[in-house]
């Protein structure tokens, strides 16, 4: 990275109260508050959020493509973990 | 108030509004960083979005016909209302900031004012817009310390810039008669009374950035009576081309 540039933060907005934090882009920014504030002018003019966090994308740690057979191949054919196989009363509804 | 001095009244801010976020709108892609172009043009939006509001206020008072388009762009120089500090070019981002703050910090003093005035519109009006103003205000506040506070560079290009915008400040905490008839009708705002509390926030948010407050002395003043610098002219020029040029035309 250009010593000059900016360092990169990764967006979470939360659309509304009761919903989880989504991430929703990136973009560059001198320190938190700032890129809180660039982040109210990039991703929340349409009225998109009522919060926001950001978090410095250094600070990510991301799986591995290359673990990608260990970590989620196994899961493929355990079609049991679904709770597809119960009866749910209708009263219910959906789940 | 009679109809005209109202009308007088709503140009003035509506054409502050329209002048600010025309000039503002010039930096739309040209930003010095991605985060920062689309921060002020959503700003220059927001003006724009008020100066509609009040124009199209002001075109219902007047009653003559004409809607918040025609003011906006069939008028000439001297029927402009707005201060001479927002219709100045926008010279470096410095520049740029330094005079966003300057007049956010009296605009947001002067809505928060106007939020108690006696008339429904102008009230609505503060009320809506103050929370985009405080933004504004925090946006540039906020730069002027990373900026006061940052490099040799950056510091001194703030500093020259508050040196040589303080002339155009005066300006906005004066009264004239029209003032004073919207002050005595409960409906306006007294300009004067704002400028201790103005000074007050610039001297901590500059004292905070390690920047000089410059003394107050001569100033420029005329804009809200239609006197103007050569530079609105040249403003008016291009953003009056498209209707002067195709007369009514709607897109």
């Amino acid at each position: 990275m250009n010593k000059a540039d900016w360092p990169l933060w990764e967006i979470f907005i939360r659309s509304k109260s009761g919903l989880a934090h989504k991430h929703v882009g990136s973009l560059h920014a001198a320190d938190a508050k700032m890129a809180i504030e660039n982040a109210r002018d990039v991703y929340t003019r349409r009225m998109e959020g009522v919060s926001i966090w950001v978090v410095p994308s250094n600070e990510i740690t991301a799986s591995s493509p290359d673990e990608k057979e260990i970590l989620f191949d196994p899961a493929n054919d355990k079609i049991y973990r679904h709770p597809t196989f119960y009866d749910i009363p209708p009263e219910i509804g959906h789940m | 108030m009679t109809n005209e001095q109202i009308f007088e009244y709503a140009l003035r801010i509506g054409d502050n509004a329209l002048i600010y976020g025309q000039r503002l709108s010039e930096w739309c892609g040209h930003g010095p960083a991605l985060e920062e172009d689309i921060a002020l043009t959503n700003t220059a939006l927001d003006y724009l979005g008020q100066a509609t509001n009040m124009l199209k206020f002001a075109a219902e008072v007047e009653g003559k016909d004409r809607d918040e388009d025609k003011i906006a762009f069939l008028r000439d120089v001297p029927d402009y209302k707005n201060l001479l500090l927002v219709e100045l070019p926008n010279g470096d981002y410095a520049n740029t900031i330094a005079r966003q703050f300057m007049f956010t910090t009296w605009y947001y003093l002067y809505l928060r004012d106007m939020a108690n005035s006696k008339h429904e519109f102008f009230r609505a009006f503060a009320e809506k817009s103050i929370k985009e103003v405080k933004y504004h205000w925090q946006h540039s506040s906020d730069w002027v310390k990373r900026m006061g506070d940052g490099t040799p560079e950056s510091h001194t290009r703030i500093q020259r810039s508050f040196n040589e915008l303080w002339e155009f400040h005066g300006e906005m905490f004066l009264n004239d008669t029209l003032d004073e008839a919207a002050i005595a009708a409960g409906i306006g705002v007294d300009n004067a009374a704002l400028k201790s509390e103005w000074s007050n926030i610039m001297y901590s948010i500059m004292n905070e950035a390690t920047l000089t407050m410059p003394e107050d002395g001569w100033f420029h003043k005329g804009g809200r009576i239609g006197r103007h610098t050569e530079h609105l002219g040249y403003m008016l020029a291009d953003m009056q081309f498209m209707q002067r040029t195709y007369p009514n035309s709607k897109w």
